[in-house]
Parts: C-alpha cells; structure tokens; sequence
C-alpha cells in the first residue's frame, strides 16, 4: 500500500521542484513519402505527420492530468529530410518548401517543435545534402517550429571538414537571417558528432533510417528534484552523493517509463526509449548549475567541476538504467547556457567560460549548448568550436554537439533574449585568433584508431632499458 | 480495480473530510483507504479510490474535486495510483502483466 509520506513527496516534487516530463517525441518515418514531385511529396509528408500525431497532444495532457505530472512538450521527429527531398529537391528553394510543409503539420497537430530538418553527412555529402545545408537559413528564419540538425562527424568515419567549413558559414547566415529575433534562427540549428537515432531532445531529435515507421520516445526532466535531494545530505561524503543521486534518478526516469508506455498503449505506437536526461529550464531551481553548486562548486565553472558534471551524469545513467525497459537517447546531463538560469549567471560573472564548457562536454550527455557568442565572430572561428567539439565526440565515442548563436549586431556582456524554454544569456567572448587556414584545408579527418590507448608519452621504462643495453 | 489516490492539503476544520467523502458518496467512487495528520493547524489527507462505480472520465472527477476544494478551502488533487507504485515499488505494473497473459 502506498504510503502517505510517498505521495507527499511526489507532489512536492511536483509543485516545488519542477518535476516534469519534458517530452513525449513521436518519431515518424517518411520515407513512404517520397515523390519525385515536390508537390506530392509535400502532400505526402504533411497527411502522414497530421495522420500519424492528431492525438499526440491531447493524450500528452491527459496522461499528464491523471498521473499528476505535466508533459511539458509534444513533439515530433522525422526521417532526416535530406534523405527523402532527394529526388524532387532540384536546389535549395525545394527544401525550404518542404520546410514549410513540416511547419504547417506540427502547427496542425500543435506540437511545439518538429525535428528532422537534417542531413547525415559525416563522411561525404550527397547534392540533396548539399542542398538541404543551403536551404537551412532561409527555411529556419520562415519557419517557427521546424528544427535542424546536421552530423558532420562519428567515431567510425571520423569528420566531415568541408561540411565543418559549410555549418560554420551556414550557422552565420542564420543568425543574420533571423538577427531581428536576437539570431534566434540558430536556436533551432544543431551539428552532431555521433548523433542518436532516437533521441527526444529538440533542436537534435530526427527518426534514424533504422527506427520503425512510428514510434514513442520519451525525455524525462528533473534537475530541481536532483538539487533539492542533494541539499538533504550536505557535508557527507562521495559514496551518500552518489546513491542519493541514483535514487533520486530512479524515480524521475520510472515516470517516464510510466509515460511511455500508457502512451504507447493509448495511441497504439510502439514505445521507443526513454532518454534519461537531467534537461534544465530558465525556470528558478530547474538549473544543472545549481546542482553544481549543491555538489560544492561556488559557481559552475569552478575547477572541479567538470569531476562534479562526471559524477551526475554517470549517476543518472546507473539509477535511470533499472528504472526503464529500454534506454536510449541521449541521456545524462545537459549542459545548455541560456536555458539555465544558473549557467546564464555563471557565464555573466565569468566563473563558466567557452573553454570550460569544452571541457565539461567530454562528461556531460551531448555538447556545447545554446551558448550566445558576438555576432561579428568569423565563420572560420565557428568551425574551429564545431571542429573541436566534433573530434571529442570523435575520440572519445560519444555523442557531442555545437548549438551556439552568434547574435548579430550584440557583442560580449550583452544581452540576447531567445524567450519561452530557450531563455536568455549574457554574450560570452570567444578566443579572438583565427584558424582559417587550418578550417580552408579542406577534405576529412580520418576515423581514429581504438587500440594502443595512453601510449600518447614516452615509451614505457622497459624499452629504454633494453635500448640502453644494445 | 481503477484505483486513485486523492490528497488534501490545507487548513484543518470541521467538515472536510466530509465534504469529499459525500462527492464521492454521490458519484459512486468507494473508498479504499484513508490516512491523514494534522500538523498544528494543517491537514494532509490522503484516500485511495475506486473509480470502476463513476460513469464520468478523469477530467470530470478532478473538476469536480476542483469545486469541492474550492468551497471548503483545500487543495484536492487526484492522481492514477500507478504513478506512485512505479516510483516507490520494485514490482510489474499493469501493463505488463497484461502483455505476459494471466
């Protein structure tokens, strides 16, 4: 029997904590739509998408009225479109079209964001890929709900720099684009390193080729319940940390399972996985930093915190894995700037910097992260970030990504207001010397090898010895 | 069994527990289970319901808790018992004993 203290601590997460699911993502294939003819295909994509979600967000809420936790976002996830506009895209001006399509069936279904709007191009770009890079700028500054994303690089192929060289100047024509919204068109533009074929997360969510024809992911939230447990246990050591934080993830993540499934069983849509993420809002106390700070940093930012950031995201995982059927996603801890309140501070203050946040990319769940840069940075200068963000995912075979907003017409210590969930931060300074020469090169950087690990140094004492003696 | 767990949370007086157990008299909802404390001068109470006996829907039920709370003062929420097992309970849930087959 359920006991009184339970309930009472569920609705005080509730209420008090920001406790949420943050969002039931419906991936839909589209790759039954193709159509050498750009109108059909436009056609076709937008039945399938307002066929396949018209109760996605009325069975979102009311999960969420009768369980007592609200799903903050409905969202939808496509096969990447670069790979179904193929054939009818002649240029740019087609993908933008299909763009639109994408816009007025997420509209249609009232779903916050529709994600997709992606090319996978980590080893060689096809002319449709090419094409859908062109359009990106244009066809996010007329959309407001369709989100893009582009894998320029993965441990296997190794990385795309003629696609890095692209993105960098592709990211700057964005933001001049929208730059009357505070370059907001560049919120919705991600690249990946090894990206997740299943993952929830806007602006990063596509449905992989090899996902089924409609399936249900879930992304669970909670950095407000992980801090607050936290502040309970002040002062003791690393062992009670880290339990105290896989409890707590345990819960968050059985909700989400719960979710998926009574989802999954109401609209008749296989259930996917459940993305175990700590994913903060601007909302006070819904902050990854704050955790940070519960942990001992003074800010976020500190040294140590990158060993704190370690710590989360590995406790999440190991609470979070028992708790559901299937994992998936990107799950751990994200690390966005503008959309924490807390991280916004600590980069106004100085205690996070540009540099720091690289770091802290090598442990947290995905990468550098709506991070607001001068509008006047070089495009050359964004991809040296995305380049050195793409070889850490690279190397160390994990999912990173760059989401930054060079705000047009702001320089460092402004500030840009993106609104709503993607909040708002102080402009941070980026390293003012250049590497164009290094981005111009041109070609790809080889997959790296997975054998001979830490032999970086000097040979290990045997071989000196055995030389000393010949 | 469609059971429901239901708690109140406010300013104690005469009356309240009442109030909810007559809206539930009259629309058929049986109670399963009641604990409450009181801590100085505020209540928390927590029922567990059936709700097989109520022809309405969820949203019809917490609405109409809405109102009951609204004259005597409380807050009264309901929410799907399963979302508290599958928190504090290492144990299946419906669903998937229902996948398996008895």
């Amino acid at each position: 029997m359920i006991e009184l203290k339970e309930v009472l601590e569920t609705n005080d997460m509730i209420l008090h904590e920001n406790l949420d699911v943050r969002t039931i993502t419906m991936g839909i294939s589209l790759l039954d739509c193709i159509s050498p003819d750009l109108d059909s295909l436009c056609d076709n994509v937008y039945s399938k998408i307002t066929d396949r979600a018209k109760d996605l967000v009325s069975v979102g809420d009311d999960i969420g009225l009768e369980f007592g936790v609200p799903v903050i976002n409905k969202r939808i996830s496509i096969t990447p479109a670069a790979l179904i506009g193929g054939s009818a895209c002649k240029g740019p001006e087609g993908f933008v079209r299909i763009a639109e399509a994408l816009d007025a069936a997420a509209k249609d279904v009232g779903v916050n964001f529709i994600g997709g709007f992606s090319a996978l191009v980590q080893k060689g770009m096809t002319p449709a890929d090419e094409n859908l890079i062109a359009s990106i700028p244009e066809a996010l500054a007329r959309t407001e709900r369709v989100c893009s994303s582009v894998s320029l690089g993965s441990t296997k192929a190794g990385i795309n720099m003629d696609a890095v060289r692209i993105m960098g100047e592709t990211v700057l024509k964005t933001a001049e684009r929208t730059k009357d919204r505070d370059s907001l068109g560049c919120a919705k533009l991600v690249v990946f390193c090894n990206p997740a074929d299943d993952n929830p997360f806007m602006a990063g969510a596509f449905n992989g080729v090899t996902e089924a024809d409609c399936v249900l992911n879930v992304g669970v939230s909670g950095p407000g319940v992980v801090k607050n447990a936290l502040s309970q246990v002040r002062g003791e050591g690393f062992e009670v940390l880290c339990e105290t934080i896989k409890k707590t993830a345990f819960k968050i993540t059985r909700i989400g399972q719960l979710y998926a499934k009574e989802a999954s069983r109401r609209l008749g849509v296989p259930f996917g996985i459940v993305d175990l993420s700590l994913a903060p809002t601007p909302a006070v106390g819904d902050s990854i930093a704050d955790i940070i700070h519960e942990m001992g940093m003074e800010y976020a930012g500190a040294p140590g915190t990158t060993a704190a950031l370690a710590i989360l995201n590995d406790q999440v995982k190991k609470g979070g894995v028992m708790a559901s059927s299937y994992v998936g996603g990107l799950s751990g801890a994200f690390i966005p700037v503008s959309e924490d309140s807390s991280m916004a501070e600590a980069a106004a203050i100085g205690a996070l910097t540009l540099e720091k946040l690289e770091a802290m990319t090598c442990v947290c769940s995905v990468g550098l992260d709506m991070i607001a840069i001068p509008g006047d940075t070089p495009a050359s200068t964004i991809s040296g970030i995305i380049a050195d963000e793409m070889a850490i995912g690279m190397v160390n075979q994990k999912t990173t990504a760059v989401r930054v907003i060079p705000v047009i017409g702001k320089g460092v210590g402004e500030v840009a207001e993106f609104g709503g969930l993607l909040g708002e931060a102080r402009i941070m300074p980026v390293n003012k010397y250049g590497c164009a020469d290094f981005v111009n090169r041109g070609g790809r950087i080889p997959a790296p090898i997975h054998s001979f690990k830490n032999r970086g140094g000097p040979p290990p004492p045997f071989f000196s010895i055995s030389y000393d003696l010949t | 069994m469609n059971r429901v767990i239901v708690t109140l949370t406010g300013k104690d007086r005469v009356g309240l527990i009442a109030a909810v157990c007559t809206y539930f008299a009259e629309n058929g909802i049986n109670i399963l289970d009641i604990k409450q404390t009181t801590v100085q001068e505020f209540i928390n109470m927590m029922m567990i319901v059936d709700m097989d006996g109520y022809s309405g829907t969820f949203a019809s039920m917490s609405e109409g808790l809405d109102a009951v709370g609204r004259e005597i003062g409380c807050v009264i929420k309901a929410q799907r018992e399963d979302i508290f097992d599958m928190m504090y309970r290492i144990r299946g849930w419906p669903h998937d004993r229902a996948e398996r087959g008895p």
